[in-house]
């Protein structure tokens, strides 16, 4: 029963931000530098492969654009996952959140009948309810029956794919199917407008901005904010305060649902202007995005910088795809490594290592 | 054992103890919460290494490392909080960790003849193909004094084990402890229950405040005597407190009853009330529903039967915001754990209750810089040393910590304070000066429910004083009246008393 | 097709198609019966039927293709198990960016070797003599994989050993009260060491059936989501292996019955089952008795650290 008489792991104190953030930083770095050892492996120059990365997602307007496009989805996932995570609640299913969102949408833009210029409104609020309705459902079973969450929210992402392939190979199927298969176009007035010559749908952008803003706001200065903070930080005494921790759960997950929800709008209304099959709308948006919020550390302002930084990397596989032959799994390979770092920062932050004598505890 | 010393951060926990246990008796190791006893017991079974003394097992000097090595020098023990997996059968329970023989497989049939014939020749019948959680607690017990006997042991420690029984498995296990001890078995019993200690005991040990006071033979010594001997001599020194200055009847508490987390019943029917300007002090070895107390009369757990009126309000129906909102103070017990948000700043944790009220929260903004100066405002009335207010509250030390749930609690008047275990391990300036927080607030003109474990800070502090045992009222002595062996019978459960007004 | 050539293709492939469900699942009950979730299985499976292939491509030899897979499948574990087990880093996290490795190592390396048919495949066997039963003969004796059999004999062992020896003892232990388990002198850390690896080899045979036997090629995301359906799989089982074979050919029925069924139910809606159905599950046994019986292990996901009462 007693420790060992000669290394031992003892907790650290805070460490001031800068510290945190300098480490961080040094966890990516240090994936990047693992990927590259990768690179050279596999035969390919890591400077030949990050130079044709950082080029491809930045050297050009073709390339900024189509990284910020794929940051809008990051965002508002992102800001949504900060604000569970601060509730303490694990929400791994962004992704069927997103695609539910999009499902809602879908169903608004081609079959709701509602004059055009209140279809996009309408369809981003519908997004918001769809994801928002599947994030309740495991927010409720963890509150009320204390169901695990990770489970809950996983096992609805597949759910919910499978519900977009019933729709769009059933009762949604498109009229002009040519071997896969999707819905039929949306009408023009329910396509998102995107800055010219891009494909930056700004209005989710803009809505993107917003959240970071909005939620940094609630969750620092506002009374909902901080009974979020309490519950996350200290359940017990968040019930001795006489916060009602089901119903904070319920709506952290509310938000975050919603969020996501609309990041799924953002994709049926401003890329591909239909519903496909879930992998493409969904793209793994919805896990990348918890290394998003992870690397912000649950502060919804820093998401949109750290939504860019996994943008690039998405960018970049795209153009590693083409320039190098390498396939789109890579981004994978970057994003894995990367969280792999970041867990062992967090330990490095948490623990150091004492060498020395024990007394018998 | 000899010349044990252990200490813990902030308190010696043992200090220098002799004990020596004869071969074959029932020996009783009687004190209060805190007296070391629980400490000696663990020091004995491996589970804690002692700073000095030795142990000397027949003669002989023992080194125990560790539960496995005190199990391999005959020495059992069976926890106040049984060490049993839950899901698993008894039979899974008492092989765990085993590696006899057999290897990695199991002889089920051999297993269970050895429990049945060890539980036949003791009295500890138990269906060895039951899962845990489907036997009652009397019966879990049993189980884990045949996880200690399997492994031949020959000297079992008892922790508190009457604590969860009921009458009728109490009487079932003293029969069990007199068959063992028959067989040549040794029993260290540890209890702060003095008629169990005459019952059963050959010999008894009284601890306090981790020293030894005495070693006698039960038959030579009385109940009162023992009292006396477990809380202490007169207290040294008095605090000096204005007479009460009593008001109204603030809080009338009728017939409470309540559940602990067991399920068993932890509070049978208590009744009392509360005066403005009066800290009513409550007595009792912990574990005799003090804590249920605290958690009822605060929102934090439902009282099946009774009603706390709290003016015209009940608090035993009221949520914890509701009461809250009411003006009741909550010192807890656990204050690190339920009084404060470690990673908050300290300005934040000041306002964990009144962050709804319009001082604090303009629509649906919180206020930072009303939040700051109570901030401000309360760590200078109270002291809290801290850089400043923008602190994390998990820096600060327990003093410190206390101090902020004192400012938190206290500020805005309240009409009724539970305090629970208020100075438990502070150092001694901080004791002092939340103690006399405690009083100034008494002197507004509060009422206080005082709860601890420290039997002098009862008798300094309180005007009256309250004794539970078991759930239910032993009695309430004003403090001028409150002779120090009559409590310590009615905290062992064995006077009861007219309760006085 | 007759009602009974029907019935009988049907239950071959389902038998088939369940082995690598059921292989894998083996392996996560009981890394999470010590007390670890391994989200990674995805990742491991994929990983193993990248390593199954490729050895097997180049030696010629399915067997050790098989190995290799188990062995790629039991790496990555190892990094999982020292992440949440000596690092007490969080599981759910460290299980993710497992699978997201899996996968992108397995397609980034795996580009080469796409559309490359594998002539070395593991092929089915012919019991001769068993395989003329009526109607049981043709689907479990006729054509199926020696692995179909051993991951049968395997669930029957691995319950064996969980509920009827004292390792499985020491694992449900460990599971439920790393603790207890602890003050007597069972090795929480090396139980859980050894749960989370014997999850991995698994995982990775599993996935290496699927390039080897299964579908003896290989394909970038093959495993198409099928690590996630073990972990539904675990839940519906109970964590109880014998379940969990039950289980894995029940789901594998639901995928098949999919397809032929189509024309009469959405096969969407079957294939949702798996998920819809462990959430089912978890929902029943989240209230007490039911939830003593058969829930989760009490101490899934928490690290254990050995603290001082």
């Amino acid at each position: 029963m007693k420790p060992p008489s000669w290394i031992g792991v003892e907790r650290r104190p805070a460490l001031p931000p800068w510290l945190v953030f300098a480490i961080s930083m040094g966890a990516i770095v240090s994936a990047l530098i693992a990927a590259g050892i990768f690179f050279q492996a596999y035969g390919v120059s890591p400077f030949r492969a990050y130079g044709d990365i950082i080029r491809g997602a930045l050297g050009s307007k073709l390339g900024i654009t189509e990284t910020i496009r794929r940051a809008i989805p990051l965002l508002l996932i992102g800001v949504g996952l900060t604000v569970a995570f601060r509730a303490l609640f694990w929400n791994i299913g962004a992704e069927g959140q997103l695609l539910m969102g999009a499902v809602t949408a879908t169903g608004i833009a081609l079959f709701s009948g509602l004059p055009g210029p209140m279809l996009l409104p309408a369809m981003f609020v519908g997004g918001f309810l769809g994801g928002a309705a599947w994030g309740v459902i495991p927010a409720a079973l963890k509150a009320k029956l204390g169901i695990n969450d990770v489970i809950t929210t996983l096992m609805l992402n597949y759910v919910a794919i499978y519900v977009v392939d019933w729709l769009i190979h059933g009762p949604w199927k498109g009229t002009a199917m040519r071997g896969f298969a999707y819905t039929d176009p949306f009408p023009a007035a329910a396509i998102l407008p995107t800055i010219a010559g891009t494909r930056v749908h700004w209005p989710t952008l803009l809505i993107g901005l917003l959240a970071a803003v909005v939620f940094f706001i609630l969750v620092r200065r506002t009374r909902v904010g901080f009974e979020i903070r309490v519950v996350g930080e200290n359940p017990h005494a968040a019930r001795f305060s006489g916060i009602s921790q089901v119903k904070i759960t319920i709506l952290a997950m509310l938000i975050s649902g919603g969020l996501a929800g609309m990041a799924g709008v953002g994709e049926v209304a401003g890329i591909h202007h239909m519903l496909l099959g879930p992998a493409n709308v969904a793209l793994g948006y919805g896990y990348t995005a918890i290394i998003v919020a992870w690397l912000a550390r649950r502060n919804p302002l820093a998401v949109i910088l750290t939504a860019f930084v996994f943008a690039v990397i998405m960018r970049g596989g795209d153009v590693i795809k083409v320039s190098l032959g390498l396939p789109f799994q890579l981004v994978n390979v970057f994003n894995g490594l990367i969280l792999f770092f970041l867990i062992g920062s967090e330990i490095l932050m948490r623990y150091r290592i004492r060498i020395g004598r024990r007394t018998t505890a | 054992m000899k010349g044990i010393v252990k200490r813990f951060p902030g308190v010696v926990a043992n200090d220098g103890i002799d004990l020596s246990i004869a071969k074959g008796e029932i020996h009783c190791l009687l004190g209060e919460n805190g007296a070391g006893k629980t400490t000696l017991m663990r020091i004995l079974y491996g589970l804690y290494g002692a700073d000095e003394g030795e142990i000397l097992l027949r003669g002989v000097p023992a080194r125990i490392a560790s539960p496995k090595s005190a199990l391999a020098h005959g020495i059992g023990m069976v926890h106040q909080h049984f060490h049993l997996v839950p899901t698993l059968s008894v039979e899974e329970n008492v092989v765990l960790g085993l590696s006899e023989g057999t290897g990695p497989f199991l002889r089920f049939r051999r297993t269970r003849e050895r429990i049945d014939r060890l539980a036949g020749e003791y009295g500890l019948q138990v269906d060895p193909a039951a899962k845990v959680w489907q036997l009652s607690v009397g019966q879990q017990q049993r189980v884990e004094i045949l996880k200690a006997l399997y492994r031949d042991a020959d000297i079992l420690i008892m922790d508190e084990p009457t604590s969860v029984l009921t009458p009728q498995e109490v009487s079932s296990l003293f029969g069990t402890l007199r068959t063992l001890v028959d067989d040549g078995l040794t029993i260290i019993f540890i209890t702060h229950k003095l008629d169990e200690v005459m019952e059963v005991s050959d010999r008894v040990t009284v601890l306090r405040k981790g020293k030894v006071i005495a070693t006698v033979e039960t038959a030579a010594t009385s109940k009162a005597e023992l009292a006396t001997m477990m809380v202490g001599r007169e207290v040294v020194f008095r605090i000096e407190k204005r007479p009460p200055r009593r008001g109204e009847k603030v809080l009338e508490a009728t017939d409470l009853h309540a559940e602990n987390d067991r399920g068993l019943p932890a509070l049978r029917g208590v009744s009392f009330d509360l005066f403005a300007g009066e800290i009513l002090g409550v007595a009792g070895v912990s574990g005799n529903g003090q804590h249920e107390l605290s958690e009822v009369l605060t929102g934090l757990r439902r009282a099946h039967r009774g009603s706390a009126i709290l003016e015209t309000k009940d608090l035993a129906r009221c949520s914890a915001r509701e009461i809250a909102d009411l003006g009741v103070a909550h010192v807890p017990t656990e204050r690190i754990r339920m009084g404060m948000v470690p990673t908050m700043t300290i300005r934040e944790n000041l306002i964990l209750k009144r962050y709804r009220t319009p001082e604090f929260c303009r629509w649906i903004f919180l206020d930072d810089k009303a939040a700051h100066r109570n901030a401000c405002d309360a760590m200078r009335d109270y002291q809290i040393s801290a850089p400043h207010d923008g602190t994390a509250a998990k820096n600060l030390s327990g003093g410190n910590i206390q101090r902020l749930v004192l400012a938190r609690e206290l500020c805005g008047s309240p009409r009724f304070v539970v305090a629970a275990h208020p100075t438990y391990g502070l150092d001694v300036g901080a004791t002092e000066q939340i103690r006399q927080v405690l009083l100034d607030q008494r002197d507004r003109g509060a009422g206080i429910l005082l709860i601890s474990e420290d039997l002098d800070e009862i008798m300094q502090m309180s005007d009256r004083i309250l004794v539970l045992y078991e759930g239910e009222v032993m009695g309430i002595v004003p403090c001028e009246e409150a002779d120090l062996e009559e409590i310590g019978l009615m905290m062992a459960g064995s006077r009861r008393r007219e309760v006085a007004v | 097709m007759s009602w009974e050539s029907w019935v009988i293709a049907t239950l071959s492939r389902t038998l088939a198609y369940g082995t690598p469900l059921l292989l894998a699942t083996l392996g996560e009950i009981y890394a999470e019966r010590s007390g670890v979730l391994n989200l990674g299985v995805e990742g491991m499976m994929i990983i193993g039927a990248y390593a199954a292939f490729s050895v097997a491509y180049a030696t010629g030899n399915p067997w050790l293709g098989i190995g290799a897979g188990a062995i790629a499948g039991g790496a990555f574990s190892l990094i999982h198990a020292f992440a949440c087990i000596t690092l007490r880093a969080n599981q759910v996290v460290s299980g993710l960016a497992l699978t997201m490795l899996g996968l992108g190592l397995s397609g980034v390396l795996g580009r080469g070797l796409e559309g490359f048919p594998l002539f070395s495949s593991l092929r089915g066997v012919t019991v001769p003599g068993l395989h003329r039963i009526p109607i049981l003969g043709p689907i479990l004796f006729e054509g199926q994989n020696l692995l179909v059999y051993i991951a049968i004999v395997l669930a029957v062992l691995l319950w064996f050993v969980l509920y009827k020896t004292r390792i499985g003892i020491s694992i449900r232990a460990v599971g439920e009260d790393p603790a207890t388990a602890d003050s007597l002198g069972v090795h929480v850390a090396r139980v859980r060491y050894l749960c989370v690896l014997v999850g991995g080899v698994l995982a990775g045979v599993a996935g290496g059936y699927l390039s080897v036997a299964y579908r003896p090629a290989w394909t970038e995301g093959m495993t198409a989501g099928m690590g996630w359906i073990v972990i539904a799989l675990t839940i519906f089982a109970f964590w109880n292996p014998l379940l969990g074979l039950f289980g894995a050919y029940f789901f594998a029925a639901l995928f098949h019955l999919s397809f032929r069924l189509q024309a009469w139910l959405a096969p969407e809606l079957l294939k949702m089952m798996p998920y819809a159905l462990a959430i089912v599950v978890l929902i029943l046994v989240s209230r007490g008795t039911l939830q003593k019986r058969m829930g989760a292990p009490s101490a899934l996901t928490i690290p254990y650290t050995r603290g001082e009462d």
